[in-house]
């Protein structure tokens, strides 16, 4: 057995929490100055070339990307022969508190859904665990915006749907979000588990690089289908018109009910904020 | 459509007719002057207010409102991040304070079409502004400052004298809508396409 201390576990999450936000990934940051070469309108350049300056403005002064600084996700792999003495969960919402206030990053989080009230620093996290072999503890911290949130879905397909069920909700779905989600977006596509599974399937796959293709060929080719036809729609950068509307494609998949085809979409902006450790 | 290729107009807020009726569709621009962040609730208090016919905390004429909500300011700062918010949870009220003069908008994502109806009535532009470019954008502003709703904390309206700030003419004051024929012209013609 192997223990970790809670002040780290805080630590580190505090950490994660600032450089999210203040950091756009290798693979984001490459994405989008290919896409500025490959987008023909004008304006969706000019709004490419403002996003990619915000970026370098962003991690050289550590200020938010963006000002909605999004819901603190974050998911763990725990080791199994990793220990924790006390509150990990608690641990956690203490690092995304100090990493939200000390990092001028903007609190975000109503407390009652429908009585309102601010919670003030941006906690509770929601938190996906899992649990896996090995001494280590696996962090990482994606904070996702309201915005993209907002434009994303799930539906319950029955297997009759099949793949062009799928790609009908993907792509209705795209086009109903519009400007909403900030374009160039990354899809995130969850197919199977059942109702609760299939978004937090599609909220996985935002966490892959961009480039990336799934490993099996039959998804593969669903992927990179599927990113040929939404930049086919025109949508563009911030919905102004233009040849890239999406970044990425991400799917990924679980086995499902023999009765149904759940399906869910979670839209990204063009900020795809992850950042991982390891403890 | 008309193209600009690489020119900038640069307008100070606030607006006249005689500008606001001179900007075109897909024109870039540089705004700078005062500007009014104004979200949700301030929107609808200002509403409430109007139908009531009661006296408005900020007089309205040639306004241009900013639909913002800033990251806290770091120390050294004049703002925090301020990236624009979707401008189409305000369209409710909007015709109501383009009536009363408000001549600008800035912020993101599509308008109804009660609003664009409004804004070809009462001579209003519509400008996108580029989310998740909010650093950027921060460093346009030079000043801040409360002046109306103090109590609604973040949600008051701000007043930013802004220097600068890049923006692009999404709907015109002819109600020329870039969301819609922005995609058109960008739209793949293939038949096949699933919808």
């Amino acid at each position: 057995m192997r223990t970790i201390p809670l002040k780290t576990v805080t630590d580190t999450v505090a950490d994660l929490c600032r450089t999210a936000n203040y950091k756009i990934g290798d693979d984001v940051f490459k994405a989008l100055q290919i896409a500025r070469r490959k987008e023909t309108s004008p304006i969706g350049r000019e709004i490419l070339d403002q996003i990619i300056e915000n970026h370098k403005i962003a991690s050289s002064k550590k200020l938010p990307i963006c000002q909605d600084c999004g819901y603190a996700v974050i998911f763990l792999k725990v080791g199994s022969k990793v220990r924790i003495r006390g509150d990990l969960y608690g641990a956690i919402n203490q690092g995304v508190r100090k990493g939200y206030i000390q990092g001028y990053l903007r609190k975000s989080i109503i407390s009652d859904p429908l009585k309102g009230g601010n919670t003030g620093d941006n906690t509770p996290a929601i938190i996906h665990a899992e649990i896996v072999p090995g001494t280590r503890l696996k962090i990482t911290v994606a904070p996702k915006g309201g915005g993209s949130e907002n434009m994303s879905g799930v539906k319950m397909l029955t297997p009759g749907d099949g793949i062009e069920g799928v790609k009908k909700f993907v792509l209705d779905q795209v086009w109903s979000a519009g400007a909403n989600p900030c374009p160039p977006v990354i899809v995130g596509i969850g197919i199977g588990g059942n109702l609760e599974y299939a978004p937090y399937l599609a909220k996985k796959a935002l966490l892959r690089q961009i480039g990336s293709r799934h490993q099996d060929a039959y998804y593969a080719r669903l992927e990179r289908e599927l990113l040929r036809v939404i930049n086919r729609t025109g949508i563009g950068p911030m919905g102004l018109g233009g040849r890239v509307t999406a970044l990425d494609v991400f799917i990924e998949t679980f086995p499902r009910h023999l009765a149904t085809l759940p399906v869910a979409v979670n839209l990204n902006c063009h900020v795809a904020r992850h950042k991982t450790a390891i403890i | 459509m008309e193209k600009r290729k690489n020119t900038i107009t640069k307008i100070t807020a606030p607006l006249t007719d005689k500008v606001t009726r001179s900007l075109k569709i897909g024109q870039r621009v540089l705004v700078s002057g005062k500007i009014y962040t104004a979200r949700d609730t301030v929107h609808k208090l200002l509403y409430d207010l109007i139908a009531r016919h009661k006296a408005l905390p900020i007089e309205l004429h040639g306004l241009v409102i900013y639909y913002a909500g800033p990251a806290p300011t770091k120390p050294g700062y004049v703002i925090g991040p301020i990236g624009p918010t979707t401008a189409g949870r305000c369209d409710r009220y909007t015709p109501a304070l383009l009536e009363l003069g408000v001549k600008g908008m800035m912020g993101k994502g599509k308008r109804s079409i009660e609003v664009i109806n409004a804004m070809r009535k009462y001579k209003a532009v519509y400008f996108a502004v580029t989310g998740g470019a909010a650093a950027l954008i921060a460093k346009s502003v030079r000043s801040i400052k409360i002046v109306a709703f103090p109590e609604l904390g973040p949600e008051a309206i701000n007043a930013l004298v802004v220097k600068d700030l890049p923006a692009i003419v999404a709907i015109d004051c002819r109600g020329r809508d870039l969301y819609e024929s922005g995609p058109r012209k960008y739209r793949n013609k293939a038949k096949k396409e699933k919808k």
